[in-house]
């Protein structure tokens, strides 16, 4: 019990006094979530909506095999992504291994799925009418998706922040390609890892709450710009 | 709208000077760097924090250091992904250094392994030898006695390679007669600091080594007081390696060579061994060159040859 008080008052007096490793650490940490949140965003929703928009063969199997990967777990990610960057695997000579690139790459594979599958649930809840009607009216293929796209995008929206609460939280991945190198590659989640092997666990608490301080204001200002838009269009 | 852009200036604003403290430590180009793969019973000390600090400051060499368990911290020397290995686990070593991946293996410092428990002994066995006691211990467990349980990390590890030692030289076969073996042992397959915490929280004995118990014991009230600490088979060697530059030409050799040159170093030597003293009332590790002759058995380790950059 003492652990979580003392974390709460070690959490405030590092944000307080602005600790330049902590400061580092967090800004470490949105910028490598961030990045592959955006970047998983801009493969993953095409790929969505492509999915959405064509009736093909084994339709239903490519969106059971999407929403099984929501279930991927992040070490498997790692792993996959450090034998790929590995200095013996096939892009070894890029020397991506222990850099926030690597970090980023694995956070775009394991987040990717949930963007295309909520995408594609996104857009099946809007009325099936519109679908045609888009289709009908636009004579290029990519603009009817766009169209589509525009009108479900706070659902869409919704989807691109829970993948980057699930990236920003992840650790098993981030540990893996990244090795929690000091001033390089630690993050908020590595770091509470290390500082619970170390027995400081205050520490770890502290470095919690920081990390959800940090998924709140995120939340909170992709809210505000929702409800923004949304009372706009209403006027 | 205009509200809805001041709200989107000031998120990004925050951003970027978020983003502009975590770039610049990464663009700090002008530092060479050399990447090492430790274990975590050594990292979680902070040692390497401190050597990081010092080594870049007065050579002006980043060191990037990784640590994950003395197997992950192996394989990823052997896949060429660091330059330097710094692990304590002779067995691994050698088969590391005849399978042709490491040069220049020296060593740097030494400690000793304790066996820890509850403070009241429930086994009776502080004062024997390790062989003695991790007997006992089993014999009371096969019996089903309460109260005696044994953690073992379970994760080959060095700490799980010193222990399979132990159980070695005391006459028993470790994957036939103990692991496995009934309730009283129980593996974590965690790291040393969370198998700690588990042996504290259930009243169990646990062999680890002494800098992390040390460090735990003060940072996190653990319970468990040192129950045996002197025999041959609790050494704890740490050594440095550097990744042979016949299998990956591509590694950072010569930086290599300077750091294991540092650590076996009269000034490398000391910083090894005044660290933890002022924190922890002892130091965590002994330096090597307090021995007359590291070459001897138990140590059976060069610590003294300079190491010539290697060739591919």
């Amino acid at each position: 019990m003492g652990e979580i008080t003392d974390g709460f008052l070690e959490a405030i007096m590092l944000i307080v006094t602005m600790n330049p490793e902590i400061m580092e650490i967090a800004g470490r940490s949105l910028y490598v979530s961030i990045i592959a949140t955006f970047v998983a965003a801009l493969i993953a929703i095409p790929i969505g909506a492509l999915i959405y928009y064509y009736d093909f063969h084994g339709k239903r199997a490519v969106i059971n095999i999407v929403q099984t990967l929501y279930a991927l777990p992040t070490v498997i990610v790692g792993l996959l992504v450090y034998l790929l960057v590995s200095n013996s695997g096939p892009l070894g000579s890029l020397k991506l291994l222990y850099t926030t690139n690597a970090m980023i790459i694995a956070q775009v594979v394991l987040v990717s799925p949930l963007i295309v599958g909520l995408t594609i649930a996104a857009l099946s809840g809007l009325d099936k009418e519109m679908k045609y009607t888009t289709m009908a009216l636009n004579a290029r293929a990519y603009r009817a998706m766009m169209t589509l796209v525009r009108e479900a995008k706070y659902a869409v929206l919704s989807a691109v922040v829970l993948a980057f609460g699930r990236a920003i939280a992840e650790v098993g991945a981030v540990m893996m390609v990244g090795g929690n190198i000091r001033h390089f590659t630690r993050t908020l989640t590595t770091a509470i890892t290390l500082n619970t092997s170390m027995g400081e666990f205050a520490t770890s608490i502290a470095l919690g709450i920081i990390l959800l301080t940090i998924a709140l204001i995120v939340n909170f200002g992709v809210n505000i710009l929702q409800h923004h838009h949304g009372r706009m269009k209403d006027d | 709208m205009k509200k809805l852009l001041s709200v989107f200036g000031v998120f990004l604003i925050l951003l970027a000077v978020i983003c502009a403290a975590g770039c610049v430590s990464e663009e700090q180009t002008e530092p060479t760097q050399l990447k090492i793969a430790t274990t975590t019973s050594l990292y979680d000390t902070g040692l390497l924090d401190a050597v990081q600090d010092y080594y870049l400051e007065k050579f002006n060499v980043d060191l990037l250091i990784t640590s994950q368990g003395t197997g992950k911290a192996i394989a990823s020397a052997m896949n060429g992904d660091v330059d330097v290995l710094l692990v304590h686990s002779p067995s691994q070593e050698e088969a590391f250094i005849a399978d042709g991946y490491g040069v220049n293996h020296r060593g740097i410092a030494y400690n000793y392994f304790v066996i820890v428990g509850p403070a009241d002994d429930p086994a009776g066995i502080a004062g024997m030898t390790p062989e003695e006691g991790v007997t006992r211990l089993k014999e009371l467990g096969d019996a089903g006695t309460e109260g005696i349980t044994f953690i073992s990390r379970g994760d080959n590890s060095g700490t799980h390679s010193a222990e399979k030692n132990i159980w070695k030289s005391a006459g028993f076969n470790y994957t036939a007669q103990i692991t496995g073996s009934g309730p009283w042992y129980k593996e974590t397959g965690a790291g040393m600091g969370d198998s700690l915490t588990t042996a504290g929280q259930l009243g169990a004995y646990i062999l680890t080594d002494e800098a992390t118990y040390l460090t735990y014991k003060k940072n996190n009230n653990l319970s468990l007081e040192v129950i045996i600490d002197e025999g041959t088979t609790l050494l704890n060697r740490y050594t440095v390696m550097t990744i042979d530059p016949a299998k990956y030409p591509n590694t950072n050799v010569k930086d290599a060579t300077a750091f294991t040159n540092w650590l076996i170093s009269e000034d490398g030597q000391n910083f090894i061994g005044s660290f933890g003293a002022e924190t922890y009332g002892k130091s965590l590790f002994t330096p090597m060159n307090t021995l007359v002759n590291s070459s001897l058995p138990p140590f059976n380790i060069d610590s003294t040859t300079p190491a010539v950059i290697p060739t591919a």
